[in-house]
């Protein structure tokens, strides 16, 4: 696998034993980061999800949001559903949390820009 | 028309305008005045909704709109004056002063400034300029009007998707496109590898299941309303086309991530020189152009692969900028050229004086392993395991390497090792 | 006051538009203008080089029509037609470049063929050093070229449809945009009405300008003697900053099928290449698809009149347009029927049609006046569809008072070409509704950038000035949506199916 920690993107190699996702070895890393990655993506993959979210009466109709920690991967699909369904209302500022805990994995989506009302043509926040 | 003075003018404000502005305040400018044509500031960062920006400028993994967020908050607190949805016409060198000519909210203004800073980013490639043929149908789009009209607007594009080109911008839209429902057919790449970082085609493409189609070259659109299908065939190592190998793929939307070019068409419409491997202007170290007193940062200058060089390059311009109004004049530099050795196919800057310590960013032709970086002139050697296209290379020579040049030039050149 | 006669025109290309104009001179006529797009001048007309041709190449024995109409349109064009209407046009004259000893035969029986249909100033340049003033681009091969100072090109075609269009509105003409012609209700040998898509309009006289259908149309009445084919024409266009260009309107010596590729740079400043002439089967009226071979082939021809052309990589556009090719003769198909009365043809209008128009229009009145149409002529006709000077063609100062005057002069839309914002929304009031009708109104999304950085704004303004989601904005109208819906709409879909 490649790791996904930073832009060198090492090629990793997870050697595993005889229990089901029991570690033996990982090879290929360049850092420990390396290393915790590669031991989840075979016991418990997750990713970050980025997404956007609806927002009522803002001067955008969506606002970017992301997840605080990484979810399983394979909730991706569900999570974008339940973000698709909420919409928040203007005023948004970056860092408000959306959804407190996101299809129980305790992980927040949070806004990661600024919406403002939809009055002025020209907004300085 | 309105008259607004400054000691520095900065033109666009993503992560190169922001960080020039800031820096220029930050070492005691006067006036700082920030342009952007944008209602909101941030450049095309609002609308990259990833995460991966900042990790060197900032120490942290910061989605788009939040390192834009910080960027600006930053100009805020620094006292710089921004003005949005303002739009710049014209470059003019008058009498020490750089006037610059824009349609602001109040009409027409003439910005006269000691320094004007060209921060305006890059835009992309059109499916016209890589060769595609067939008909002209709603349903295409570049990677960033998909990304705009998406993430900023709230809007789906299509259902049916192809990428082509599998830089990084392509991957990461690919992502997009499928998180959001749409079936991702194909990422279509011309070349034999992939132009984006490894760990992206893994979380963009592996993750989500969507092929991607090395060395294979999409050639005609079908579909005179709407896209209907694309027409995709093989080709070679060396980029010749297989016959018979031509295929139809049908798909409502395509989205075409070939590339960006520089946005300075008023540097080259001012009489800048420019460097046609770049497609922007010729700049030496200190980041000025050809016209004195202009600079150059960011994807304006050279397209950068992470916003974090963008935002260097932007307070490496507004720190030279503040020096050249401080001191008049440099001692009379002699301008050395930087001669592209093997394997280079650009390098910024172009020109060095072999007095200061220089960061140089460039990229290589063809992609090599286990080779040496060298700077011949002054015996610099710098071993890398691997060079490819997609990534760029930066160094830094420091003045005392320098202090052994005796030519009137240096060559930079990937040799290989052994 | 003789009574009032209808008229319904089918097909508002540059034919049909010209056709209205100058009927809308006569206060006895109510005249429909019917056409299938949701814009007009979406057929052939906004897809050819935009020249305005001189007139030498229409042989007077073999295609009388086109030889009577192509000088006369030219003049009416240069005259008075683009004052008139103010339509954005320039005059280069063209050169037909010679090469070899036949070809120098070719030109010299153009010559003689040019003075015969009456085109001003033709005349054949020898000399080598005046060639090389008149164009500095031409080949070195040329040993001789025919110069027609007559010839022009209009900025660009559809714009000469849309004004003519307009002024044809003003004067009182009907404009039936998204009506479709799908019959022609004659009774007793003479015609009652168009059917419609939309509906039937009654009318006394017919005149089909359908372009790439005529021929169909033509059918529909009745009437059956000729066939129309497709001929593709493919194009490439170079960025502003693409050199070296051209001076003038560059020809290669002409053969039997066309006029051969053509090198010429626009009123903007873009140099353009093409066409390439296949001829297409009949039912392919829809192939205006661009092929490899034949943008490959535009490329090649062109070469051998200039002496350079700019790098490929500077092709910032290619498009293809479809001819309509009459057969079995290749002339000009305007006439009247004795056995349906009141049905008039302007079919087959190839090139030059675009040149002919104002006067194939006139060869429409004296048709109807002979049939016996009797036609009084308005006092208060208005001949202008004034022009205002664009925030791009003013002066800073002029641009300040644009600015005060309208604060959405201060929002620029396109960069390329310096519309703004104000300029598309003027555009929407004049009847565009959809991302090409701003296009052909305002430039934008013609510039260098081709729209992928702008078209997105203006799709938004659109979006506003109609009341409608961003994502139901059309290129083309219905079936060319820009996107599917919002953000959300195959994510719940998705989950529905149990994903």
């Amino acid at each position: 696998m490649i790791c996904i920690v930073c832009p060198l993107g090492c090629e990793l190699e997870v050697e595993t034993g005889r229990e089901p996702k029991q570690i033996v070895r990982i090879k290929g890393s360049r850092c420990f980061k390396g290393k915790e990655y590669a031991a989840r993506e075979v016991t418990d993959p997750r990713r970050v999800l980025m997404a956007v979210a609806k927002v009522r009466d803002g001067h955008l109709p969506v606002v970017s949001v992301k997840t605080d920690r990484p979810i399983p991967k394979q909730m991706l699909r569900e999570a974008v559903k339940a973000i698709s369904k909420i919409e928040i209302d203007a005023p948004v500022k970056a860092g408000d949390i959306v959804i407190e805990n996101l299809l129980g994995t305790g992980a927040r989506v949070v806004a990661t820009n600024n919406v403002g009302k939809a009055i002025s043509i020209l907004t300085v926040k | 028309m309105k008259k607004v003075l400054s000691d520095v003018l900065v033109l666009g404000s993503g992560a190169a305008g922001l960080a020039a502005a800031s820096k220029a305040r930050e070492l005691g400018a006067l006036k700082v005045v920030l342009l952007d044509e944008k209602e909101e500031p941030g450049g095309v960062l609002p609308q990259c909704i990833h995460p991966g920006f900042g990790l060197h400028y900032l120490k942290e993994d910061l989605t788009g709109p939040e390192f834009a967020i910080r960027l600006y908050e930053r100009t805020g607190s620094l006292g710089v004056k921004v003005v949005n949805s303002s739009y710049a016409m014209d470059l003019l060198a008058c009498k020490g002063k750089r006037v610059v000519r824009a349609v602001t909210p109040e009409g027409i203004t003439e910005f006269r400034s000691r320094a004007v800073i060209f921060a305006t980013g890059a835009r992309e490639r059109n499916s016209f300029e890589i060769g595609i043929a067939g008909h002209r149908p709603a349903g295409v789009y570049t990677a960033g009007e998909a990304q705009t009209m998406m993430d900023l607007y709230g809007g789906m594009p299509g259902q049916e998707v192809v990428v082509i080109g599998s830089g990084d911008v392509g991957l990461i839209m690919a992502r997009r496109l499928a998180l959001q429902g749409a079936n991702v057919k194909a990422v279509v790449e011309m070349l034999p590898y992939s132009g984006g970082l490894a760990r992206n085609v893994q979380q963009c493409l592996f993750d989500f299941g969507i092929p991607l189609y090395l060395s294979h070259k999409a050639t005609k659109i079908l579909g005179r309303r709407r896209v209907r299908a694309i027409e995709i065939l093989k080709v070679g190592d060396r980029l010749e086309e297989k016959l018979g190998t031509a295929f139809e793929m049908r798909c409502d939307t395509v989205i075409v991530s070939a590339g960006l070019v520089p946005r300075v068409e008023l540097l080259e419409r001012a009489g800048a020189c420019m460097d046609p491997a770049t497609r922007s202007v010729a700049v030496n170290e200190l980041l000025e152009t050809s016209v004195p007193r202009v600079f150059a940062a960011g994807n304006a200058l050279i397209i950068n692969d992470l916003v974090d060089y963008a935002a260097i390059q932007g307070e490496t311009a507004a720190k030279n900028a503040i020096n050249l109004i401080r001191n008049r004049r440099f001692p009379s530099d002699r301008w050395k050229p930087v001669v592209k050795g093997r394997n280079i196919r650009l390098i910024v800057p172009q020109y060095i004086s072999g007095r200061r310590e220089v960061s140089f960013y460039g990229r290589v032709m063809q992609p090599e392993e286990n080779v040496y970086l060298k700077v011949p002139e002054i015996g610099v050697e710098l071993r890398q395991l691997r060079v490819k296209p997609p990534e760029m290379l930066t160094f830094t020579i420091t003045c005392r390497k320098f202090g052994k040049l005796k030519e009137d030039k240096i060559t930079v050149a990937v040799e290989p090792r052994g | 006051m003789p009574r009032t006669e209808r008229v319904a025109i089918i097909g508002a290309g540059i034919t049909g538009a010209c056709v209205a104009r100058v009927l809308s001179m006569y206060r006895n006529l109510e005249i429909h203008l019917i056409e299938k797009e949701v814009d007009v001048g979406w057929g052939s007309s906004k897809a050819n080089t935009g020249i305005i041709h001189a007139g030498y190449d229409d042989d007077p024995e073999r295609f009388p029509v086109r030889a009577r109409l192509c000088a006369k349109g030219n003049a009416l064009w240069r005259e008075t037609w683009i004052k008139e209407l103010g339509i954005p046009a320039n005059w280069p004259g063209d050169l037909v470049v010679a090469t070899d000893e036949s070809q120098i035969e070719t030109i010299k029986m153009l010559l003689e063929r040019g003075k015969r249909n009456g085109v001003p100033h033709i005349g054949i340049v020898w000399d080598r050093k005046e060639l090389e003033e008149l164009e500095p681009n031409i080949t070195s091969n040329a040993v001789a070229a025919l110069h027609a100072p007559s010839a022009g090109q209009f900025r660009h075609p559809a714009e000469a449809v849309i004004r003519v269009t307009e002024n044809a509105v003003s004067n009182g003409v009907r404009l039936h945009l998204a009506t479709e012609a799908i019959g022609v209700e004659v009774r007793k040998g003479h015609v009652l009405g168009v059917e419609t898509s939309q509906g039937r309009i009654e009318a006394d006289w017919v005149i089909n300008a359908g372009g790439l259908y005529a021929e169909a149309i033509s059918r529909m009445a009745g009437v059956d003697h000729f066939r129309i084919h497709p001929r593709r024409g493919e194009y490439l266009l170079f960025s502003k900053d693409a050199y070296p260009k051209t001076e003038r309107i560059l020809f290669p010596t002409p053969t039997e099928t066309s006029k051969g590729v053509v090198v010429t740079t626009t009123v903007d400043g873009n140099l353009m290449l093409g066409p390439n002439a296949q001829d297409l089967r009949r039912e392919e009226s829809e192939a205006t698809d661009t092929t490899r071979e034949g943008l490959d082939l535009v490329w090649k021809e062109a070469q051998k009149i200039v002496k350079a052309l700019p790098p490929r990589d500077k092709i910032i556009r290619t498009f293809a347009g479809l001819r309509a090719e009459p057969e079995p003769s290749a002339d000009f198909i305007i006439r009247a029927y004795g056995d349906v009365d009141g049905f008039i043809n302007a079919a087959g209008i190839r090139s030059p049609g675009l040149t002919s128009a104002p006067a194939i229009a006139s060869e429409i009145v004296t048709i109807m006046k002979d049939r016996g149409a009797k036609l009084v002529r308005k006092r208060n006709w208005n001949p202008y569809r004034r022009r205002r000077k664009t925030f791009k063609e003013s002066s800073y100062r002029g641009r300040d008072r644009m600015c005060k005057q309208n604060p959405l002069h201060t929002k620029i839309a396109c960069q390329c070409e310096l519309v703004t914002e104000a300029e598309v929304v003027e555009a929407v009031r004049r009847g565009a509704t959809t991302l090409d009708g701003i296009k052909f109104r305002t430039q934008a999304m013609m510039g260098d950038c081709q729209g992928s950085f702008c078209q997105f704004r203006i799709a938004q303004i659109l979006a506003r000035e109609l009341n409608i989601p961003v994502w139901k904005v059309t290129k083309t109208g219905s079936g060319s949506e820009i996107g599917i819906g919002d953000i959300t709409v195959l994510v719940e879909k998705d989950g529905d199916k149990g994903a």
